[in-house]
């Protein structure tokens, strides 16, 4: 029994069998993401009403929200990949992680160039060092600074570890983010949508951010896949299922 | 249309949220697909002159 319920997981760690699995899951998550997200980004502008204290400007919640929630559920997966590497010695974990950190910081810099473009009309300045923009200025850096280490060793092995370890006590950083604007005095608004007991924007509002938090994941999903199997291949190079893979 | 362009005098900070946001989209998609066909080809490389580490 115990057995059976490990079996996908040990799989899962073959190069082969998870490079081929990515392959013909891609177009699965791509296509709903892609309907999704144009649906989504149409109702947020077009059907959905305007804010009574906003007017229009409150429509850049469709862009800047999802783009934070990617910033943050994309670290969280680097953070587990790595985990799961470290802790298992699993080379294709340390593969989904490494594919997870561009995709991460460029939701983050969107998250953040949108926060901006959101904070000058309403809050009457493009930049704060407030709890929650500073919080999401350091993940950023905590991205670049995987990216960054990763590049900084020659021994794939050795860069896949050290850059685990930030990956993994950079953590820390994501319930600072969350919680910043509850824990402390912040310009930046409390949670509407992930918070305990109903979000607090009505439906009409509320549906199309919904819409686009599911196609932004699905989106994340697609890509991690196609990076994952770039990656697989750079660090299986002299593996034979290669050159079987590719041959038939 | 203009109506809709102008966003209630909102466009000037919407629109260039909105480019952002589907241009961070759209360079995942060209750089994901970037790295697979370049490591495809380094792989095909490979195969075509066993020896070389390329």
């Amino acid at each position: 029994m115990a057995n059976m319920r490990w079996t996908w997981f040990h799989r899962l760690a073959s190069p082969p069998y998870l490079y081929g699995l990515a392959a013909r899951l891609t177009p699965w998550f791509a296509w709903p993401a892609a309907l999704l997200i144009l649906g989504g980004l149409y109702a947020g502008l077009v059907l959905a009403p305007p804010d009574y204290q906003q007017g229009e400007g409150f429509r850049i919640i469709y862009v800047h929200v999802p783009s934070a929630w990617m910033s943050l559920m994309v670290y969280v997966a680097m953070g587990v990949a790595a985990a799961v590497g470290l802790i298992w010695r699993m080379k294709v974990a340390h593969a989904v992680a490494a594919s997870c950190a561009p995709i991460g910081a460029s939701f983050t810099v969107a998250a953040l160039v949108t926060g901006s473009l959101w904070g000058k009309p309403m809050w009457g300045t493009w930049w704060e060092w407030d709890p929650r923009l500073t919080s999401e200025l350091i993940l950023l850096f905590l991205y670049l600074g995987f990216m960054g280490l990763r590049a900084g060793f020659d021994d794939l092995q050795r860069a896949d570890r050290a850059a685990a370890l930030l990956a993994i006590v950079g953590m820390v950083n994501v319930p600072i983010i969350h919680y910043s604007v509850i824990w402390w005095n912040s310009l930046h608004q409390a949670p509407s949508v992930m918070r305990f007991g109903k979000p607090t924007m009505p439906a009409a509002m509320l549906a199309p951010l919904l819409v686009l938090l599911l196609g932004f994941t699905l989106f994340f999903a697609a890509v991690l896949l196609v990076r994952v199997r770039a990656e697989i291949l750079q660090r299986e190079r002299a593996a034979r299922w290669i050159g079987e893979t590719l041959r038939a | 249309m203009s109506a809709f362009l102008d966003m209630g005098g909102y466009a000037a900070f919407i629109w260039p949220a909105y480019l952002v946001t589907v241009g961070v989209l759209v360079l995942n998609i060209v750089w994901a697909r970037g790295s697979l066909t370049r490591a495809l080809e380094a792989a095909r490389r490979r195969l075509a002159s066993p020896g070389e580490d390329s």
